[in-house]
């Protein structure tokens, strides 16, 4: 069996990276892959605060792991990036960041910040009077675009929690459901970025009310936001099925968010970590519909996008089709660049773990007895490993066996389910007994205790 | 006196004179008391189980003051024959003389240092002063302390085995419950003990008391023993004093019981290390010694959940014992106690764990579920009684008739208009 693996891994290989797209010539690189992530690529996916804030999380994180090739690249494009828009809290920090090690271009430009400082107080000013000159007239309609103005405006500067006030102030100056919707479309847009992931869900809820307005980019966005508040929530089940939900429709349209290969990636692990086996094929279906899709609306779009929805895919087919140790594997490989994905990051490991524990358990499912050396093999781990493992998986419950350490066997065990009535059964009446006795004891005291206060009163 | 002494003989022996008995003595008490221990001549002229009223009476003077060693010594024998011998029907017409001649009696046997003399007689007077078998009388506890002093534990447990519905005062029923779990645990009977903690610490009071506070202790310390584990939250009948302060009060205990549920025996030893003057000041070192043993069968015992054979060598390494030898007197101990069900092959130094062999097919098992049947049936009877009782209690009835004012006077009322008080 083993000798068949080899081939067919091989062939999914190949069958990757045909997907990338036949016109291209050249193998196209995955972007999220075994090798070091390219940077650059990974950053042209996404937009607006997301781009700098996940350049700044993979630089932190390459701090932390001493790449500073990586670190100093994103760094690079952080402050390129920053210099484009009006934050200069940002600014500062990335400047202090770099500290000089990328020469003389990347320094602290005081006087940029101060122009921009300039022209942001000035603005205030002037949407502040602006908003007064509104609140007097009482236009609702122009109240609200002054505190979206304003919303947009603490946004730009990195005033997130000015900002989030400000949106949801318009609320009350919403007259149109397509108010409501933009409304709830930038609370979730800042919430997100706060961090503050039950607004999400709240909003997300709030927005999903008005059916009227929704249209179909939209309810994708909106799904996604679900997907990741959920993720967040570590409710993995659900926020699967979110991310699974979302439709082709998204394409580009959220990347100040999310890029689809996000989608792909969070909805496949959580997949593969949280659904039964059923739930598992429609998940492979979906992303292969999705890869098609769009394969055919975007192909004008950048190279490397499909790449990693297929290895996603194939990680899942392994899995479903008992490929455990190259499945496995094959996610150890990802692992290093999937942890410098700023939402995935602090749930990676527990859904490793997840991911693992469900290979276990689904090999041990149909049989009734194993052989621990041949399933150490198949896991590529040792036996004592194994042993200890699977200890853990039964004394949870979740699989029904026993260990024969001498032998090194494992057996399915069922348990007798007349004996074990019996036993609850006698249980029950020892506690009835118990539990009565001591009862009507009780009321014995407290008729002697009002007895007592009656004969006090009298 | 001798006037008395003749009264006494010719009125014992018809019931129907006994009252007047009765207001003879009870004119003649004070001189009695008077005359105090030099009456201890007039017992040898009279029968205790003939004259058990007059005898009651003269005893009770006698023993009314304090005693010396020596007369306490005179008295104790006699006093012992009378609880064995002396009368239902005459006791009961003055329960508390008799109550308070028993409980001086004990306190006499605990002065001689021979609290084994007063486990029999106790015994025979519980027997004579209870209305039923349910009912619990203020000589129970006192029963139980001798027991307890003498460690006679088997005769405690033969009352201990009678279930209490009626309780005379609420002070008896705690002490009772108390210095039982103490005897059910000196017997090893964890489950006993249990219920018996139970009921102290969730008995209604109005204020912490002392017993309640060292049962606390104790039911920790059994309830780890017997189920591996302890909740620090108390029932919702339990009263609100005893909900907001025993935990306080026990503190140390409550650190034990959490380092057990880790399941490493190492940090149990070091908290139990810790307290241990606290722990032996209670006189509950026994019992923390007992917890870690019942920690190392705990450990084995899900080992047999897991595995169906392994080696001596592996169960000492998951259950941090030291040797593969004393994993074998482990088990081997638990298999003589019946714990787990597992046979040992020393050749190749393995354990396989069987199942439990108790198919519920024997005869014997059968006789166990019908009677289970039958008791709780009973109980269920005795409960649906007390409802009954209740919806008749006057007290119950204006209380509730109090709150019907509430209701239109035309609607249909069950509670009869004169108990709108």
């Amino acid at each position: 069996m083993d000798a068949d693996d080899e081939t067919t891994a091989a062939m999914i290989d190949d069958e990757i990276y045909a997907n990338g797209g036949g016109e291209d010539e050249k193998r196209n690189r995955p972007i999220i892959s075994g090798e070091p992530l390219d940077v650059e690529a990974y950053a042209s996916l996404y937009g607006g605060r997301t781009k700098i804030s996940r350049l700044l999380f993979i630089a932190e994180q390459s701090r932390g792991c001493r790449n500073e090739a990586m670190e100093l690249e994103a760094l690079r494009m952080a402050y390129d990036e920053v210099k484009k828009g009006e934050n200069t809290q940002w600014f500062r920090d990335v400047a202090q960041k770099i500290d000089g090690r990328l020469g003389p271009e990347y320094q602290m430009d005081l006087a940029w910040c101060e122009s921009v400082d300039r022209r942001a107080e000035q603005k205030r000013e002037k949407l502040e009077n602006e908003l007064n000159a509104y609140r007097t007239n009482l236009i609702k309609e122009s109240i609200r675009m002054g505190y979206n103005d304003f919303g947009d405006f603490h946004y730009s500067h990195g005033q997130l929690g000015d900002a989030f006030k400000n949106y949801v102030r318009t609320r009350d100056y919403c007259t149109t459901s397509k108010h409501i919707v933009h409304m709830c479309m930038c609370s979730i847009l800042v919430s997100i970025e706060m961090g503050q992931f039950t607004h999400v869900a709240s909003y997300v809820s709030k927005a999903e009310q008005t059916q009227e307005a929704l249209d179909p980019i939209t309810v994708a966005k909106l799904r996604c936001a679900a997907g990741l508040a959920n993720l967040e929530a570590k409710k993995y089940k659900l926020a699967a099925r979110k991310f699974l939900d979302t439709g082709h429709e998204l394409g580009n349209n959220y990347n100040e968010v999310i890029a689809p290969q996000d989608i792909a990636t969070y909805g496949g692990l959580c997949a593969l970590a949280s659904f039964d086996r059923a739930e598992l094929k429609a998940c492979i279906l979906i992303l292969l519909f999705f890869v098609f899709w769009n394969k055919v609306i975007d192909n004008l779009n950048f190279r490397n996008f499909l790449e990693l929805v297929p290895e996603i895919r194939e990680v899942i087919n392994d899995f479903y089709s008992s490929r455990y140790a190259s499945c496995l594997d094959y996610l150890g490989n990802l692992k290093a660049n999937l942890l410098l994905d700023i939402h995935l990051h602090d749930h990676l490991e527990t859904l490793y773990d997840q991911i693992r524990n469900k290979a276990l358990i689904q090999y041990t499912h149909p049989f009734v007895s194993v052989d621990l050396n041949m399933m150490a093999n198949a896991f590529k781990t040792d036996v004592a490993g194994l042993e200890k493992e699977l200890e853990a998986l039964i004394t949870d419950n979740q699989v029904q066996a026993r260990i024969d350490s001498h032998n090194k066997i494992l057996y399915a065990r069922h348990a007798d389910q007349r004996n074990a009535t019996f036993q609850r059964a006698l249980q029950t009446g020892n506690e009835f007994d118990r539990d009565v006795k001591s009862m009507l004891l009780r009321i014995n005291l407290f008729k002697h205790e009002s007895n007592q206060k009656q004969s006090k009163k009298s | 006196m001798e006037v008395l002494v003749v009264n006494i003989q010719g009125l014992s022996t018809n019931p129907g004179d006994l009252p007047n008995l009765h207001n003879i003595l009870k004119q003649a008490h004070d001189s009695l008391h008077a005359e105090s221990i030099r009456l201890l001549p007039l017992l040898d002229m009279l029968d205790p189980s003939l004259h058990s009223l007059g005898y009651l009476y003269i005893l009770e003077a006698c023993t009314s003051s304090a005693l010396s060693k020596e007369q306490a010594s005179a008295v104790v024998l006699p006093t012992a024959r009378f609880m064995n011998s002396c009368s239902k029907e005459q006791i009961q017409l003055a329960p508390e003389k008799f109550i308070s001649v028993c409980k001086r009696f004990k306190d006499y046997v605990m002065q001689l240092e021979a609290p084994m003399r007063g486990v029999a007689p106790m015994l025979a007077a519980i027997r004579k002063i209870q209305s039923s078998s349910e009912h619990l009388t203020p000589l129970h506890p006192e029963f139980l302390v001798l027991c307890l002093l003498s460690k006679c534990y088997k005769a405690g447990l033969s009352i201990l085995d009678e279930d209490i519905f009626e309780v005379d005062q609420p002070k008896d029923l705690l002490l009772y419950c108390y210095y039982g779990g103490m005897i059910c645990i000196g017997e090893k009977r964890f489950r006993k003990a249990l219920e018996l903690l139970h009921n102290v610490v969730t008995a209604p009071m109005s204020v912490i008391t002392a017993i309640a506070v060292e049962a606390y202790k104790k039911y920790i310390l059994v309830s780890l023993i017997h189920n591996g584990q302890f909740s620090t939250s108390l029932p919702k009948y339990t009263s609100s004093v005893a909900q907001r302060n025993l935990k306080n009060i026990c503190q140390p205990y409550i650190e034990l019981a959490n380092s057990y549920t880790t399941g490493k025996i190492a940090d149990f030893e070091t908290v139990a290390q810790k307290y241990q003057e606290k722990f032996d000041n209670d006189n509950n070192l026994g019992l923390v010694k007992q917890a870690i043993s019942s920690m190392y069968k705990r450990n084995i015992q899900r080992l047999t959940q897991t595995y169906l054979t392994l080696s001596l060598q592996d169960i000492a390494n998951s259950v941090q014992l030291n040797s593969a030898k004393e994993a074998e007197m482990h088990v081997l101990q638990m298999i003589q106690d019946g714990e787990i069900f597992a046979t040992i092959n020393q050749k190749d130094g393995m354990v396989s764990f069987l199942e439990d062999p108790e198919q519920y097919k024997s005869c014997g098992m059968i006789e166990r579920i019908d009677s289970s049947i039958q008791r709780i049936m009973a109980l269920s009877r005795k409960l649906t009684t007390m409802n009954e009782n209740i919806s008749c209690d006057p007290m119950y009835l204006a209380k509730v008739g109090r709150e019907r004012q509430r209701f239109d006077f035309d609607d249909y009322d069950p509670v009869p208009q004169r108990f709108n008080i």
